[in-house]
């Protein structure tokens, strides 16, 4: 069985999810690799691929020539696998249509090579499911499979052309300028709510954030109210991450947003009120005024 | 032009589910049970071009059991002209509802499919992308923004990292995410009128399509649950827990 893994590439570098991805296609066999775009030879540094496929041609998030790419050539492989991130999600929905197969998301475990598990209702049950599709479609959580090492390897580079897309056209991408971490690659996040009450408070995590190298996150209710942009939300609907150490600042923990980040390691909560779910989550809970507490945690750290 | 608003009924999003003793699955039965948050922002979506004057017609429609008309009815009452029920027990996966779907974009001959980006019980954020290739649709998924012009819809998505703009020739497949809108609340007197408002029911069996399942459930279980931890009373006692106890910084 040969096992194609889509990989995103970022500033020259494969994205830690889709490392990931890559040791979650390595359980199914031997393993191609696919980049849209520039930086086939960073995915061909990867240990553990077979060949590297370049696409040079085609940006990564116009997912209708990406997947009419993927199907022309997914007759080759028993399993096509991609990291459940934004681009992710947009392409391997839409190949598995091409194809008719009925695509597994946001794969936490493999258990065999048809037999997955995967997060349903906010991750508060986890439903084990077994494929009958001839060729499994899946994208897989970055927080649940170890990241491929950076190098190692020396894969043969092969280039396709890219399919021509009329229907759908690149007009821009506007990217947060952030020095900082990914969330999903971060070890440490610290997180605002809705406790913080308002854009400009947000602020207040950053001196943590950069005295612990860490990403900054947001709660869903945080973002619906407009004090942090989308691309911070962690959860249910927005990114999930598995840090060495979250900290959840003003933040309730509502079911949704426990989904995108309860399986860190360590969880710290910072909360006026006592009874808010985040500190069952919780290893070490602050229950206090985050604004005496975030200059105090400042000044200790 | 027509817009087409699949929608589908879900465990309200307060509530926690709980997995059913013989891990069979999850007890649905007796909770209470909302139109899907995405979905939501999609009907609103498709209302607000209609107001705009970009499209003439909102017609919803759900894949469901006969009681998903309620979903229908809160979607009426916020401006949705007219709904489709196709009627089955089953729980059908995005690729059988997409098929069904597609059968109703062939009768209904829409301009524009807008649906949530994901149903939040299965969590799978593909039904969208499913159809549009089934279609031969372009799709715009995780939309934040919609404007359309000259047959073209542009559409800003929530990606990783940012926001991107995409142009699609019509017809096309948008999935709503979160920032696109705030849907409104229906007014009293639009509940009443939307009573009187056209539902029509059809059998998913006569539809003529494959609905099958490709995943066999093997098991439903409880996440590993966390232990609660202990409370601090000070943030240079947390700092000293974090390097000594946890040692993670």
């Amino acid at each position: 069985m040969t096992a194609l893994v889509l990989l995103e590439v970022e500033n020259g570098e494969v994205r830690q999810a889709s490392r990931s991805a890559l040791t979650a296609a390595t359980r199914f066999g031997d393993v191609d690799a696919i980049v849209f775009g520039e930086g086939a030879s960073a995915a061909a540094a990867l240990p553990g691929i077979k060949r590297v496929l370049s696409v040079p041609g085609l940006a990564t998030d116009l997912a209708e020539p990406a997947a009419d790419l993927l199907a022309s050539i997914a007759k080759d492989y028993s399993h096509i696998v991609a990291s459940a991130s934004a681009s992710g999600k947009n392409i391997l929905p839409r190949l598995a249509g091409l194809l008719d197969v009925q695509p597994i998301p946001d794969v936490v475990e493999i258990k065999d090579a048809e037999t997955f598990v995967r997060p349903i209702y906010a991750g508060n049950a986890l439903a084990t499911v077994r494929s009958s599709d001839a060729i499994k479609i899946l994208t897989v959580r970055g927080s649940s499979f170890d990241p491929a090492p950076k190098d190692g390897g020396s894969a043969p580079v092969e280039t396709l052309d890219a399919p021509v897309s009329e229907k759908s056209v690149f007009v821009k991408v506007e990217l947060s300028a952030s020095d900082r971490p990914e969330l999903e690659a971060a070890r440490v996040v610290i997180s605002g709510g809705k406790g913080m009450k308002d854009a400009a408070n947000f602020k207040l995590l950053e001196p943590i954030a950069d005295k612990l190298n860490a990403a900054i996150g947001a709660s869903r209710s945080a973002v619906d109210s407009g004090f942090a942009p989308n691309e911070m939300q962690v959860g249910q609907t927005g990114k999930i991450v598995a840090p060495e150490l979250y900290i959840a600042v003003g933040l309730s923990g509502a079911i949704q947003h426990l989904a995108g980040m309860k399986d860190s390691r360590v969880i710290v909560a910072i909360n006026t009120d006592p009874e808010a779910p985040i500190f069952r989550v919780a290893d070490y809970g602050i229950v206090g005024d985050l604004f005496e507490v975030l200059p105090a945690l400042e000044k200790a750290l | 032009m027509k817009i087409l608003v699949p929608v589908k009924r879900v465990v309200d999003y307060n509530v926690k589910v709980r997995v059913a003793a013989d891990g069979s699955g999850v007890e649905t039965q007796g909770l209470k049970m909302s139109l899907n948050p995405f979905d939501e922002i999609a009907v609103e979506e498709a209302i607000r071009l209609r107001e705009k004057g970009v499209a003439t017609e909102v017609v919803v429609v759900t894949i469901g059991v006969q009681a998903a008309q309620d979903i229908l009815r809160t979607s009426m009452a916020m401006g949705a002209d007219r709904a489709i029920l196709v009627k089955t027990d089953d729980t059908l996966e995005p690729r059988a509802v997409a098929n069904a779907l597609k059968a109703i974009v062939e009768r209904e001959q829409p301009g524009l499919v807008c649906m949530g980006k994901q149903a939040i019980d299965d969590d799978m954020n593909a039904t969208g992308q499913i159809l549009a290739a089934k279609l031969g649709w372009p799709q715009g998924t995780f939309a934040s923004a919609v404007s359309v012009a000259d047959g073209r819809i542009e559409v800003s998505r929530e990606i990783d990292g940012g926001t991107e703009v995409v142009s699609l020739a019509l017809p096309a497949v948008v999935t709503a995410d979160l920032r696109l809108n705030e849907p409104r609340y229906a007014s009293l007197p639009n509940i009443m009128k939307a009573r009187k408002k056209p539902l029509e029911t059809l059998e998913a069996a006569d539809l003529g399509v494959d609905l099958a399942s490709r995943l066999t459930v093997v098991s439903v279980a409880e996440p590993a649950e966390r232990k609660e931890g202990i409370k601090l009373g000070s943030a240079a006692e947390l700092v000293e827990k974090l390097k000594t106890e946890a040692k993670v910084i």
